[in-house]
Order: structure tokens, then C-alpha cells, then sequence
């Protein structure tokens, strides 16, 4: 499995660092309650089919992105920079 | 169908020709007592043990696929109760204790082999939490000891006890941990459900979970509606989207764990290792494949196959430890869908609709957990209060807090377990 880092081009699954959901991005007011901070935390839809999630590209440039991928097909829908979609 | 000695002779000389079905293959009622979701190995238990322990026998597995055709059929077959962390530590024990008694309950040959587990030792600091955790283990009535280079120089020869990362000091040896025949223990399940009257239904995947005012009124399927006055999901790898048809969103993740055999080779490894410098473990089968794997993938997903970095890491560390596995050609590898909860430990608990009860989050040590997995979830299902091994197992204690049983201390949180 290869990701096209926007910055550095198609690299190695190697190189990058796996985070998880890209509900990450999503992160709930300090004051939103117990419900808001377990869905943020711990719940997932945990899809088997298209996934956002986050990845590092720990041994690059070391920019988050936002990837989607298939997680039964392992395809890579897209990549962008995580920066570029949480203002 | 039984099995004797003579039957075997018979059927030898004859051609093979008189074996018949180990379980029934009825048509669904139209209402049950109880439907299980998922016929693998913990639904095949939950129901044995449903119709033994608690006389319930109008109970229907459902399973989409066929028979232990999941993770129960995909695993590297470790039976053991080496664990440190109250909660888990009772679970396993308690699960090793009917694993000791399985074949008689179920009168099936499930292979279970006490050959006993060595977890290797690299390090002082190692040595020191390992005779911490054999202690633990004992002092649960369990069994733990430990070995000096030595003793397992003895026991392991052919090890590289010099590699200059990791020199093998000694090991912690768990005597009554070992293997079992992974398909055997779901048709020994199964075959014991069926006899018992337990429906099993296969190539029935269940399409909605029917829920009015708060309270499960049964299933929808590719067979049709099946109304239950209970529903229990036990559906490991796919216990995300079931509790999505319940409207439910779980604390789980799937992840890919994959897993490697050899060609037959003669006996040679008496023991279940585990290397866990290198993330890497492995066995002998009957059959002569050394089995063995390693970490996860380490991203989502619900492919049943991993990708090559982490077939070259797990066949670095089997180099690492025991060099001359290189002479051996790996003959297979594939990958198990990981329910992977946020503190690395299961979930046997019910949901916030009546009568729905769930199953899931075995991360990578369901295996091992399927007597008890079935034992306790039938015990819950039955009763409507949990089992005393699994009073800690809660859906909700992510959100509370309270009895988090934290797998590797990295804290409760996805992607460090």
C-alpha cells in the first residue's frame, strides 16, 4: 500500500504513522458533555467499505493528512492535507 | 454422528462412503427464544452452553457464511491464561479450566494440547515483571515458573541465544497453556448445540435487527423475519455493522492481523514461544506447518489478508530468533478481521435496548476465550446478570471510566492497542 503525500509524492505505507478515524479533526467544545466526548473518543461507525482517516507522514515531511481509503479494497480514494480541511 | 474406533475401521475399508452431517441443517421457525447473530466459535459456544447449562434450547445461530467459517477458523489456535490484570486475569483462568474439560463436555476431539507456552526473557527488567506475572498467575491458582538460559537452552536448542539485540536470558514457562484444533472446537460446538435442539442456520445473514419502543422483537434476514425475545450479537469482525442495524455505534475498530504457516516439516518445536521483542510468536501444528505471526497491520482494515511490511517484519524476527527457519518455505499466509476495543479488552455486556446483548472486542485473543466467551454470554443471556468473571466486561465503561481494564498501559484510546 502506497499514499500520495500531497507534499512529497507516492511513498511507502511505511513511512507513515496511523491514527485512525479522521473524526479526530472533529474535537468537541471542553464543555460539550460526557455523550459528545465518548462519541469523539471511543465510538466508531467502523466502516467496511470508504473510511476518512488521519495518517502522519512520520518519516517525510511530517504533515497529517486526511486520507480516504477503502478499508476492505485497501484503495486510496484521496489524500489531502489535514490542515487544508480543519480551519 | 459419532465417531468409535471400529466405526473408523469400517468406514476405511469401505470407501469413506457412510460418514454423515455432524449437525442438523433445519429451515428457521419463525420465532426462538433466543437468536444469535454470528455461527463462529463464541456463537457456537453461547449456544452449547445455553441449552446445557441452562436447559434453553429454543435457540437459533444465524450465520451468514458457513459454520466457524471466521475468525474461529483464521486464528493460530493458542489456548492459555498468562494474563496480568484483574478482570482479564479471572476471564482466561476461568476459560483454561473449561478448555481442560471440553472434550469430555462435548465428547469431540478438539486437539487440545497442554505443550505449555515460554514467553522469552531479554532482559533484567523483563525477567522481573515476568516473575511478577508468574506469581500473579499462581496466585490465582493458575500455573507460572520461570526458566534460566538454561533451562530453556534445554527445551529450545536450536534458539540464537546470542543475537546481539536481544540475548535470551531465560523465559517465563505456562505449563498448562498450549494449542487446540480451531475448526474441531467450533463442529464440537456446534455438534453438541445441534444434538441439543439448537438450530443452526447457515448462508442466513441477518439483514435488520427489529427494535419498537426500546425492546429487540427479533431479526430480519435473507431467510425472512424471525421474531426473539432475545438477541444476543456475536459477530467478531463484523460486530460493527450488526450493531449499526440496532442503530448502534460501538467502541471498536477493526484491524488486520495476519498470520503465516510452513510446509510440513518433522517435528521440531515442542512448544507454543512467543518472542515478544520482535512482536513474533509461533508453534508447531500436527500437521508439522511451524505456525506463527506477529502485530497488527496497525491500520483499519476488513481485508482478510495484511500487507508486506509486516510479512517482512514478522519474517525478520522469526530469522532473529530461530535462523534455521529459513531453510523452511512458508507455504500460506492470511489475515483475521480484529474487533479492536479502546483498552484492549472484550465487551460481554447488555445494550441499552431490552433484550439486545452484544459480544465483541476481542482484539487478538478470542481464540483462547471461546469456551468462556460462550459460557458467560449464555450465563448473561439466561440470567440477565453477568457472569462473575466477566461483572467488569462493560459496554459502557469507556464513557465512565470505571473498570477500564487497560491491555497495555498505553491508556484507553484506539490505535494503541
Amino acid at each position: 500500500m502506497r499514499l500520495q503525500c500531497p507534499i512529497c509524492g507516492e511513498r511507502d505505507r511505511r513511512e507513515f504513522y496511523y491514527q485512525g478515524a479522521a473524526v479526530m479533526l472533529d474535537r468537541p467544545a471542553p464543555d460539550a458533555g460526557e455523550a459528545a466526548w465518548d462519541d469523539y473518543l471511543h465510538l466508531r461507525e467502523n466502516p467496511a467499505g470508504d473510511l476518512e482517516e488521519l495518517w502522519s507522514h512520520d518519516a517525510g515531511c511530517g504533515a497529517w493528512l486526511k486520507v480516504t481509503r477503502n478499508v476492505s479494497s485497501h484503495e486510496i480514494k484521496g489524500v489531502v492535507l489535514a490542515r487544508e480541511v480543519k480551519r | 454422528m459419532r465417531f468409535s474406533g471400529l466405526k473408523v475401521l469400517k468406514e476405511g475399508l469401505t470407501g469413506n462412503k457412510g460418514w454423515g452431517p455432524h449437525w442438523r441443517s433445519p429451515e428457521p421457525k419463525s420465532e426462538y427464544d433466543i437468536v444469535l447473530i454470528g455461527g463462529g466459535g463464541h456463537g457456537l459456544a453461547t449456544a452449547h452452553y445455553l441449552a446445557k447449562v441452562h436447559g434453553i434450547t429454543n435457540v437459533a445461530v444465524l450465520e451468514k457464511g458457513y459454520l466457524g467459517g471466521g475468525n474461529v477458523g483464521r486464528n493460530t489456535t493458542i489456548v492459555r491464561a498468562n494474563y496480568m490484570l484483574p478482570g482479564n486475569s479471572e476471564f482466561y483462568s476461568h476459560s483454561l479450566k473449561l478448555w481442560e474439560g471440553l472434550e469430555e463436555d462435548l465428547n469431540y476431539n478438539v486437539m487440545h494440547s497442554q505443550r505449555g507456552i515460554i514467553n522469552l526473557v531479554h532482559s533484567d527488567g523483563q525477567r522481573d515483571a515476568f516473575v511478577r506475572r508468574a506469581n500473579s498467575m499462581c496466585g490465582l491458582g493458575d500455573d507460572g515458573a520461570m526458566f534460566d538460559r538454561a533451562g530453556v537452552e534445554k527445551l529450545l536448542p536450536f534458539l540464537d541465544f546470542d543475537q546481539t539485540r536481544f540475548p535470551i536470558y531465560g523465559g517465563l514457562y505456562h505449563k498448562r497453556g498450549g494449542t487446540a484444533r480451531h475448526d474441531a472446537v467450533a463442529w464440537g460446538f456446534a455438534r453438541s448445540a445441534s444434538d441439543r435442539g439448537v438450530d443452526l442456520i447457515q448462508q442466513c445473514e441477518v439483514t435488520g435487527i427489529d427494535v419498537v419502543n426500546g425492546v429487540v422483537k427479533g431479526v430480519q434476514t435473507t431467510k425472512g423475519p424471525i421474531r426473539a425475545k432475545k438477541v444476543g450479537m456475536v459477530a467478531a469482525g463484523r460486530s460493527s455493522q450488526v450493531a449499526a442495524m440496532a442503530g448502534m455505534r460501538l467502541p471498536i475498530e477493526s484491524h488486520v492481523l495476519q498470520a503465516f504457516v510452513t510446509e510440513g516439516l518433522k517435528p521440531c518445536l515442542d512448544h507454543v514461544v512467543t518472542y515478544g521483542m520482535g512482536h513474533f510468536y509461533i508453534s508447531q501444528s500436527d500437521k508439522g506447518g511451524l505456525v506463527f505471526g506477529g502485530d497488527l497491520d496497525m491500520y483499519a482494515s476488513y481485508a482478510a489478508r495484511g500487507n508486506l511490511p509486516l510479512v517482512e517484519h514478522v519474517a525478520e524476527a522469526a530469522m532473529t530468533l530461530m535462523p534455521a527457519i529459513g531453510k523452511a518455505k512458508m507455504l500460506r499466509s492470511w489475515g483475521g478481521v480484529m474487533d479492536m476495543s479502546p483498552d484492549g479488552s472484550f465487551i460481554i455486556d447488555r445494550t441499552d435496548i431490552d433484550g439486545l446483548f452484544v459480544n465483541t472486542g476481542w482484539c487478538y485473543g478470542g481464540f483462547k476465550a471461546t469456551p468462556a466467551s460462550g459460557h458467560t454470554f449464555a450465563h448473561l443471556l439466561a440470567t440477565g446478570t453477568p457472569h462473575d468473571t466477566t461483572v467488569r466486561h462493560r459496554l459502557d465503561r469507556f464513557r465512565t471510566g470505571r473498570g477500564i481494564m487497560d491491555e497495555e498501559a498505553t491508556g484507553s484510546q484506539h490505535n494503541l492497542h
